[in-house]
């Protein structure tokens, strides 16, 4: 009986009665609202180079531009979320951007009540391929995404779509999943995008290890294609072809008998493979250069952060990607950038601290000596940037 | 005929041989469910005595015991909020859902303290449903025994002859300690106290405790030197007897403030597990014993 969708949600009254009471008046009204959160995250940023962002051997797409130099606001993201009912959990986060774009970064519903550890989840979100792609910027431990993020996933990956996932009844955590999406984020892209044009597989594994030590270790797949996908700004590059990627990531978590408080640890990096096949064409409206493009690249990014003491916390990154592309046609600009695979690797050096004054407020110093572009030109880059959370309490997966 | 009963049979041999599949969000509750089902749970516990149950992140295993338990047993009132909706998000589990009978929180029998009349995070990280740290008075414990067994046996209706009757002898032997206790503790009646944190608004109010200062600033940002430096100008004005912190606080700031101005630092068990406190009646007992201890330190 307590299964009957009625009788579940006099449960629900019943339950939320004594909270209820508890407020003072007008409390009740706000008791059925969602959960909703703004983050305010803001930036000063100093490049020693003003050369274009551009990487060897990467065609470049999504958001992948540097953050502007100077003063900006970064990202303003206003996340809502609440159970729609006994079986829907739902939720939005919308950002506008710098520039005042309004944009829906995720809304999706997933479901609280399907049996046998089965979830599904619907509509527009981060894919749970590798470690980091499922957070919200605001949550990364560095103001950027990692190079390899940039130059194969446009920073992050996040579609329309539906994903389906297992959670293993075992001691252990195994968790597997496929998504399905519209093939509309980068590397994917531009026309055609009926059917089911890109899609993902994931497993995790994750426990602890003795009284202190924590750990999740995952390996993905995502395959996409492009029909006629066009990047580059103000002259674009058409791309044509099929894109797939393999990866593996692992994090690592440390805090003394599991209290993060005082002192705490997170370790975690990533690798991928990504193989492309098609065809580009630089200036598609106008010089219109084409060739024939086989991709064989990899990336990856090791990190570590450390708090020290309450509210203090360092870190160190190195980000590396590598390509060995094929072009029969490498004339106009991209597609030369596109074959430069000289065996100068794009590479950066991170280290960053941050403060954070409470669990809703951070304040961060980031230095990255960045040698992502042609020729491995160094860029000392420094950052500060500021993250504000206010409403609800935030709750983070690991 | 016969053969199909012995499918039968068969097939609800795995469920006579089960235990009930328990995820106690803390030591204390693990510790009372033990009490009321004792063989007929299987009991996990995802936080220990040396981890601050607000603070912990939703790890792996966490959600791994999520996924496979019936029900879990937690305080509630937003001390998981850090983490627990993860694994209700995450962890693949239609038992345990808001309004689904696997979610059992303790606060709901029990009176809260400290219930905000405005929420604003100026104040520091407050809790809008009131103070959570509801274990540290044992009469909130003897409120959730009845509740926590009824669950129990509506959970596992096989056994609940078995639950009601566990959960009344404890319940009697409960009530006794704490008589035994409320008469240990009578020293304690009116003496002034500053406290690490926040957490033992419901032991003080059993005892008659008085709450003069905590060493955090605001409720979850951890003791600065000038807040430090502050709480010694209180000391010289009032006669504060001791400073209070739990066995998973940092010890320097109580330590330091002990050092300047003389008083006695006192570390709590604050649940069980932690030393001393192997069982409910040993962690009642000993922050008791601990009290009157440094209450006699006090007095030079």
């Amino acid at each position: 009986m307590p299964n009957h969708p009625i009788a579940s949600r006099a449960l629900a009254v019943a339950s939320l009665a004594i909270p209820i009471a508890a407020f003072a008046d007008g409390g009740a009204a706000t008791a059925f609202n969602p959960k909703i959160s703004l983050i305010l995250n803001g930036t000063f940023a100093h490049y020693s180079s003003d050369a274009p962002a551009d990487m060897p051997g990467f065609l470049l797409g999504g958001e992948s531009d540097f953050r502007p130099s100077g003063l900006s606001l970064g990202e303003t993201e206003l996340a809502v979320e609440s159970n729609v009912d006994d079986l829907f959990h739902a939720w939005a986060a919308i950002s506008i951007d710098e520039d005042d774009h309004v944009r829906v970064e995720e809304a999706y519903v997933n479901t609280l009540q399907l049996p046998e550890g089965f979830t599904l989840k619907l509509g527009r979100f981060f894919s749970d391929l590798g470690y980091q792609n499922h957070q919200h910027a605001h949550a990364w431990e560095f103001v950027d995404a990692p190079l390899v993020y940039r130059a194969f996933l446009g920073g992050q990956l996040g579609d329309d779509g539906a994903q389906v996932r297992w959670v293993a009844p075992l001691p252990v955590f195994l968790d597997a999943g496929i998504e399905l999406f519209r093939g509309a984020a980068f590397p994917g892209g531009g026309d055609r995008r009926g059917g089911i044009p890109a899609k993902s597989v994931f497993v995790h594994l994750g426990d602890d290890l003795g009284p202190s030590w924590s750990y999740r270790i995952g390996a993905s797949y995502f395959a996409t294609n492009g029909e006629n996908r066009r990047t580059g700004d103000p002259i674009e590059t058409s791309f044509t072809g099929r894109t797939r990627m393999a990866g593996a990531d692992v994090v690592f978590k440390w805090a003394p008998n599991g209290n993060p408080t005082q002192r705490n640890a997170v370790l975690q990096g990533e690798f991928y493979r990504r193989t492309e096949h098609g065809g580009v064409i630089f200036d598609p409206d106008g010089f219109a250069d084409a060739s024939a493009y086989d991709g064989r690249q990899w990336g990856f990014y090791v990190q570590g952060v450390y708090q020290f003491v309450p509210q203090w916390r360092a870190g160190v990154r190195y980000d590396r990607v590598h390509a060995h592309n094929t072009l029969d046609n490498p004339e106009g600009d991209s597609l030369a950038l596109l074959a430069d695979d000289m065996g100068r690797d794009p590479q950066r050096w991170s280290a960053m601290v941050d403060w954070s004054h409470s669990e809703f407020s951070r304040v961060r110093l980031q230095y990255n000596r960045d040698e992502s572009r042609p020729n491995r030109v160094a860029d000392n880059q420094v950052f500060l940037q500021y993250i504000f959370a206010i409403g609800s309490h935030p709750a983070h997966s690991f | 005929m016969r053969k199909l009963i012995f499918i039968a049979a068969l097939c609800a041999l795995p469920n006579i041989a089960s235990a009930i599949d328990v995820f106690a969000c803390e030591p204390e509750w693990a510790a009372l469910v033990k009490e009321i089902a004792g063989k007929n749970a299987d009991v996990y516990t995802a936080t220990t005595a040396m981890q601050d149950p607000h603070q912990v992140q939703a790890r792996p295993s966490l959600l791994a015991h999520y996924r496979s338990a019936d029900i879990a047993v937690c305080t509630g009132a937003e001390l998981e909020i850090g983490w627990f909706p993860v694994l209700m998000s995450n962890g693949a589990n239609p038992r345990i859902q808001t309004g689904k009978p696997g979610l059992f929180e303790a606060f709901q029998s029990v009176t809260m303290l400290e219930v905000p009349a405005h929420f604003d995070r100026a104040e520091g990280d407050i809790h809008p449903y009131g103070n959570p740290h509801i274990q540290t008075d044992p009469r909130n414990i003897g409120k959730v025994i009845a509740p926590l067994a009824q669950r129990l046996a509506e959970l596992d209706p096989r056994h609940a002859d078995e639950y009601k009757s566990r959960a009344a002898d404890f319940e009697k032997r409960w009530s006794d300690a704490i008589a035994k206790w409320s008469e240990q503790g009578k020293p304690l009646n009116g003496v002034a106290v500053i406290s690490h944190h926040k957490s033992w608004i419901y032991l003080y109010d059993w005892l008659g405790i008085k709450e003069v200062a905590t060493l955090e600033p605001k409720p979850g940002l951890p003791p600065s030197a000038a807040h430090l430096e502050e709480l010694l100008d209180v000391v010289k004005r009032q006669p504060v007897k001791m400073i209070v912190r739990s066995a998973y606080e940092d010890s320097k700031a109580s330590e330091f403030l002990a050092g300047r101005s003389g008083l006695p630092a006192v570390e709590l068990p604050f649940t069980v597990g932690a030393d001393g406190a192997d069982d409910l009646f040993k962690l009642y007992q000993v922050t008791i014993d601990r009290l009157l201890d440094a209450l006699k330190k006090g007095k030079p």
